[in-house]
């Protein structure tokens, strides 16, 4: 972060429509932001805020309904957006991987775990099929699987939740990635099991210089592992700042709201206020310009009129507010 | 509303005493070694639990998956039968009346309970309406104008608005269904509510209404609640006690405060350190390296945190801890408790 590195993924304007029976649903809006290299950046917001939507359109993995309506997003010199579905296959598993929030559901149930990394391993590196084996079993071994020998021949059902996660991040740290996308790793997990998790996550991205991506609704939890978080309201950044900056001073009102219904080292019920009103419905054409406007007690009524106003009080700190906090 | 005689105030609501839950596995293998005598594996899910709750009390039971806080939860609203153990509810033992008769015994509408996930407990076919209709139906002899006009109320203490009351829950979202859960648990007015993880599957913003919701609803019912979750920044809100529960043990149980201020048991310190959170994270967690022992026959000489305990000694695999008192109102099972 010192001086300005190039980015290793920067995301530019990026936009994303649904098309459904019911109407469009105008997803994401005019979304960019930047992960640098070996950084760690949280993505928090409500569900429906767009942020799990935001990394499968940057991954190629959108549902067929979804559509990239523009802007780019460039991870190491490649926009995936124009790229074509090779290049982008190439990429995806190798250079960038992600793991997702049911491990259950993303592992193949009637494969065993060892050879669903081989798979990872066959597809994109040049491991010898003898070596494989080997292989797949050290990267048992660096998630710390107690047993990797044994547990390469394991089905997912024999597997804790907490052990599946592990296999999950075995496999997408096979071909040591430069980025990893963590979709609600530890939701569904106990905090014990999350913390154990998460802090192999952190370690593991340490050690390996790598940049991760951490999408939660907890801000707890992207407090404590992230670098930098940037907040999402109805498919729109509403707030991107260093981890201290934004807790000290979250410029947003829908951030400030958002810490205050985090229940985190509360005594008092009484104390934990709630966010008024949801999230607008996407689908609307006259959606106004700031999404939050109409659950904000600080609208006026320039709020709803585009563009939508966006402040840098700092390099590193800016938000989309006409009359930030 | 009730034919239940109402004991003396000091009586507890609710006393659960030495309740036990053994669950028969299959026998392994087909050869045993010569002269060995074949028994069947017991899986002990909850292993002598003592737990009280008074009136109008909420007391909170945490504990991490498959350490028997359902398998507790299911003994006491006795959709199982026990073991062995006595079940006092207002001074009556349930623990004898077997589950399939205890739905038509006068207990039965006195507790309810609100399910984790309100998609997976809300029947897809039935509208908000008839769910919240169908207790009072069923347990309440309500029917007709009587019955829509007191689902309506229910509707209205929760908050639930009346246009929604027709419509199926994919048409309702998650704090919606939710509200739903609540209402139909809260329709009969019950004595004692069993809150399992209420807010597990919603965002953040809708979990405080509805903490917030739960927390008024105790207060115009009278209710008791029972909050079963593993979130421990919720328990602490919402309840006057704590107990925690390892592998069907209760290990540790206070006064919520006490024990989030000073965890004497060393699990009770790993899980409120592994509470992500900004104060400094990784550095002052306490790791809990491996896996629970195997609740399969477990050793009874054996403390059931050893092992995974980062104080165990060689005392601890040689008589298993019984719950004492360490503070007024503190129990800790622990030959080593942390100190206050």
């Amino acid at each position: 972060m010192r001086g300005e590195p190039v980015p290793l993924l920067s995301v530019e304007s990026l936009g994303v429509e649904f098309r459904t029976r019911s109407g469009t649903v105008h997803a994401l809006e005019d979304v960019s932001f930047t992960v640098g290299k070996g950084e760690t950046v949280g993505v928090v917001g409500e569900s429906g805020s767009g942020k799990s939507v935001l990394f499968y359109a940057v991954m190629g993995i959108l549902d067929g309904a979804g559509r990239i309506t523009g802007g780019r997003a460039v991870f190491g010199g490649l926009d995936l957006v124009q790229a074509s579905a090779s290049e982008r296959e190439a990429i995806r598993g190798r250079e960038a991987a992600m793991i997702f929030q049911n491990p259950r559901v993303a592992l193949n149930p009637i494969r065993k775990v060892g050879h669903q990394i081989e798979d990872v391993l066959a597809r994109h590196t040049s491991t010898p099929s003898a070596a494989l084996r080997t292989r797949a079993i050290e990267a048992l071994a660096a998630v710390r699987i107690p047993d990797p020998e044994r547990r390469y021949d394991a089905y997912p059902f024999e597997l804790s939740g907490g052990l599946c996660q592990r296999i999950m991040i075995a496999i997408a740290l096979a071909c040591s990635p430069s980025l990893l996308v963590a979709d609600e790793p530890t939701t569904g997990l106990d905090v014990t099991t999350q913390a154990a998790v998460m802090d192999l996550i952190s370690e593991l991205a340490r050690s390996r210089n790598m940049a991760t991506v951490l999408i939660t609704h907890d801000l707890g939890l992207a407090a404590e592992h992230c670098d930098r978080i940037v907040v999402m309201h109805g498919g729109h950044v509403v707030e991107t700042a260093p981890t201290a900056a934004l807790f000290a001073h979250p410029r947003h009102p829908y951030t400030a709201r958002l810490m205050a219904t985090t229940p985190q080292g509360r005594t008092d019920l009484r104390s934990l206020a709630a966010i008024p009103g949801q999230l607008p419905d996407l689908r609307r054409d006259d959606l106004p310009a700031c999404r939050f406007s109409e659950r904000c007690d600080r609208f006026e009524a320039a709020c709803g009129q585009p563009p939508l106003a966006r402040l840098d009080t700092d390099s590193a700190h800016s938000v989309a507010c006409r009359r930030p906090l | 509303m009730t034919d239940v005689a109402v004991n003396d105030r000091a009586a507890p609501l609710l006393q659960v005493e030495q309740v036990r839950k053994l669950f028969p596995l299959k026998a392994p293998g087909r050869f045993l070694p010569f002269g060995a005598v074949r028994r069947t594996p017991l899986l002990h899910a909850v292993d002598g639990v003592d737990l009280s709750i008074g009136t109008g009390e909420s007391v909170g039971l945490v504990g991490e998956s498959g350490c028997g806080k359902s398998t507790l939860m299911r003994l006491i609203t006795r959709t199982l039968d026990p073991t062995a153990g006595v079940i006092r509810f207002r001074g009556e033992d349930i623990a004898q009346i077997p589950a399939s008769a205890f739905a038509r015994v006068p207990q039965r509408r006195l507790i309810q309970m609100v399910f984790q996930d309100p998609t997976d407990s809300l029947n897809p076919r039935y509208t908000a309406r008839d769910t919240i209709a169908e207790p009072l139906r069923l347990l309440g002899n309500l029917s007709g104008a009587a019955l829509r006009a007191r689902v309506d109320e229910v509707a209205a203490l929760v908050q639930m608005p009346y246009e929604l009351l027709g419509r199926f829950p994919h048409q309702l979202s998650g704090g919606q269904k939710a509200r739903v859960g609540i209402a139909r648990a809260v329709a009969l007015e019950p004595s004692l509510l069993i809150l399992d993880e209420p807010t597990a599957a919603l965002d953040v913003s809708v979990q405080a209404v509805i903490l917030h919701l739960l927390a008024d609803l105790k207060e115009k019912l009278g209710m008791s609640y029972l909050f079963v979750s593993h979130d421990l920044d919720i328990v602490r809100l919402l309840c006057d006690r704590v107990m925690v529960m390892y592998l069907g043990r209760i290990v540790e149980s206070g006064p919520a405060r006490q024990v989030f201020e000073s965890p004497r048991h060393p699990y009770t310190r790993a899980l409120l350190s592994a509470i992500p959170g900004i104060a400094g994270g990784a550095s002052r967690r306490i790791r809990l390296e491996g896996d629970p022992t195997s609740p399969i026959d477990p050793d009874p000489l054996r403390c059931r945190f050893h092992g995974r305990c980062p104080k165990g000694q060689d005392a601890c695999t040689r008589s298993s801890p019984a719950l004492v008192q360490v503070a007024p109102a503190q129990d800790v099972a622990c030959h080593f408790p942390e100190p206050a």
